[in-house]
């Protein structure tokens, strides 16, 4: 079956973001750029389904300016076998993505989607499940197990009290969590082979799909700062603070 | 204008999370109605009347209700929510499953996880981790929000008398299935509701270390929690996992110990009221937050503070 991951190009994880001194965004001024941690996990996920024997097709999807295809090309050493870049340097909300997603879904007609749970910029954690909606599919999100039986898909859900598992028909949509697995790193052979894969542009405009923002931005800043705190030379000190000084216990 | 929340609850009580929403929805302003999705939930439906300042509440008592699926849910807070100005849930593993589906199926954006209402339609919200804090306006005619629930203190869930009124719809896609949960039992508060928390990290080397921290947490009354560090080394279940990606708390006390503080980390506990750090490493990024820092070996400092409470 044919499998369809989205990658989205967001700024490293290690890198410390900052608002702009005068509000309107953020800095991202030679900012180091990665692929999403968690579209990280999808891709993972999906190679690993491959190599199972469930999986035939790998395509991995990003939307976004035209730099994005770095993604994709990660996305195709790490194994995905063909990339899609839907471009557009308009700001792009979950909504209008799943909206595109919808679209891509509607050409290729995968069996399944695999997406991060969340991006870690924006950390709206709402696109897979918007997808599902767009779709039809069933979703099967915060996954931390997937077993492919037939025509339906066993997903272990991360839930607040635990795990849940759900038993959802294809197509379905899957959103990662981080225990699913542990990605691989991209071996150099595999890096330059990417070079040569297939990779398709397309535009919002021939999707025909709306990308106009319903939600505007009105200013940045940075979160209220804590007040620096005190070094405590031993436990007696410590319990004695929060006693007398924070009383909390 | 007027307000939809969909309840957290386990068909037989409410979840406090609930009441935080409730909080939410009172700072927008207008009529405050829960619907309560479910199976055999009259006794959550009931309690919901009771909470303070909901005016009505709707139930919609259904087997395709039973186990919260987005699939099921979605459909009908999409039929519902029609007819509202808001639509809001609280930001659990539930309200983040559901809602985004809801709001596709009514073709609006949803607003994620605010941290204040600044006007019906302006809200801040923290993006990047919660190094960066967002004012956003939704241009949107239904405006569907889910609402970090440590940054709204929960109404009473008493004092209300709200109206109870069924709800017909049953809305079964026949997509999906429930076939079981695993619940972390546990006598220590819940995580998220806890007023003190203490929480272990990498430096705890392995999961029965841990014993520590829980016998720490029984004389504190606290719930015990973990940085992705230690889950990602398999000390400790998932559902431990304070942080970005995992639980947001902000209890009285927070207690890390043998954690670094990873901006990741930081994210999910940096609101706490108190912050208490123990580490050998004194550089460690944890004491930049930390309002009493102990520098020193977590094995020997632990079983001292435990003795000394």
């Amino acid at each position: 079956m044919k499998v369809l991951v989205a990658v989205k190009r967001v700024v490293d994880y290690n890198v410390k973001v900052r608002p702009k001194s005068d509000g309107t965004g953020v800095d991202l001024n030679n900012v180091k750029m990665a692929i999403n941690p968690f579209c990280e996990i999808a891709i993972e996920e999906a190679v690993r389904l491959k190599e199972k024997g469930v999986v035939t097709e790998i395509v991995a999807v990003s939307i976004g300016a035209k730099v994005s295809q770095e993604q994709i090309r990660t996305a195709l050493a790490l194994g995905a076998d063909r990339g899609i870049l839907v471009e557009t340097d308009v700001e792009v909300q979950p909504l209008a993505i799943a909206k595109l997603l919808k679209a891509v879904c509607d050409k290729e007609q995968p069996q399944m989607v695999i997406l991060g749970k969340q991006a870690i910029d924006g950390d709206n954690n709402q696109t897979g499940q918007m997808l599902a909606a767009l779709t039809g599919m069933s979703q099967g999100t915060f996954a931390s197990e997937v077993v492919v039986e037939g025509d339906s898909v066993t997903v272990t859900r991360e839930v607040d009290s635990g795990s849940q598992v759900v038993k959802l028909s294809l197509p379905a949509v899957i959103t990662t969590d981080l225990r699913l697995n542990e990605p691989r790193y991209a071996s150099l052979p595999n890096i330059m082979k990417a070079k040569k894969k297939p990779m398709d542009v397309m535009t919002p405009e021939e999707l025909g799909v709306e990308v106009t923002p319903r939600v505007t931005t009105l200013k940045v800043e940075p979160p209220a700062e804590r007040k620096a705190g005190i070094k405590v030379a031993d436990v007696a000190e410590l319990v004695e603070k929060l006693k007398n000084e924070a009383k909390v216990i | 204008m007027s307000i939809l929340i969909l309840a957290e609850h386990d068909n037989a009580s409410i979840k406090g999370a609930t009441l935080n929403t409730v909080a939410a929805a009172k700072a927008i302003g207008g009529d405050i109605v829960v619907l309560v999705a479910g199976e055999a939930c009259g006794a959550a439906a009931e309690a919901a009347a009771k909470i303070e300042g909901v005016s009505k509440v709707l139930v919609a008592d259904n087997a395709a209700y039973g186990h919260q699926l987005a699939e099921n849910v979605s459909l009908l807070v999409a039929e519902l929510g029609k007819d509202f100005s808001h639509i809001l849930a609280p930001a659990s593993t539930s309200g983040k499953n559901t809602l985004p589906r809801a709001a596709a199926l009514l073709d609006v954006a949803q607003i994620s996880e605010i941290i204040s209402v600044e006007s019906a339609d302006t809200f801040k919200r923290p993006i990047y981790a919660g190094n960066v804090i967002a004012t956003v306006q939704s241009s949107d005619a239904i405006k569907v929000i889910t609402v970090r629930t440590t940054a709204f203190d929960a109404v009473s869930a008493e004092g209300g008398s709200a109206v109870v009124e069924a709800v017909a719809s049953a809305h079964d896609a026949g997509t999906s299935s429930y076939v079981r949960e695993e619940v972390a039992k546990s006598d220590r508060p819940d995580l998220t509701a806890a007023s003190i928390v203490v929480s272990g990290g990498r430096g705890m080397q392995n999961g029965d270390n841990f014993a520590m921290l829980y016998s720490l947490a029984d004389k504190l009354g606290a719930a015990v929690g973990a940085s992705r560090a230690a889950v990602d080394a398999g000390f400790v279940p998932n559902d431990m996992q304070v942080g970005q990606t995992g639980k947001i708390v902000a209890p009285d006390l927070y207690i890390a110990i043998g954690i670094s503080g990873a901006i990741q980390h930081l994210a999910g506990m940096k609101d706490s009221k108190v912050i208490v750090a123990i580490n050998k490493d004194e550089d460690a990024p944890i004491f930049q937050v930390a309002d009493y820092g102990l520098v020193a070996d977590l094995f020997n400092a632990v079983p001292e503070l435990d003795s000394a409470l």
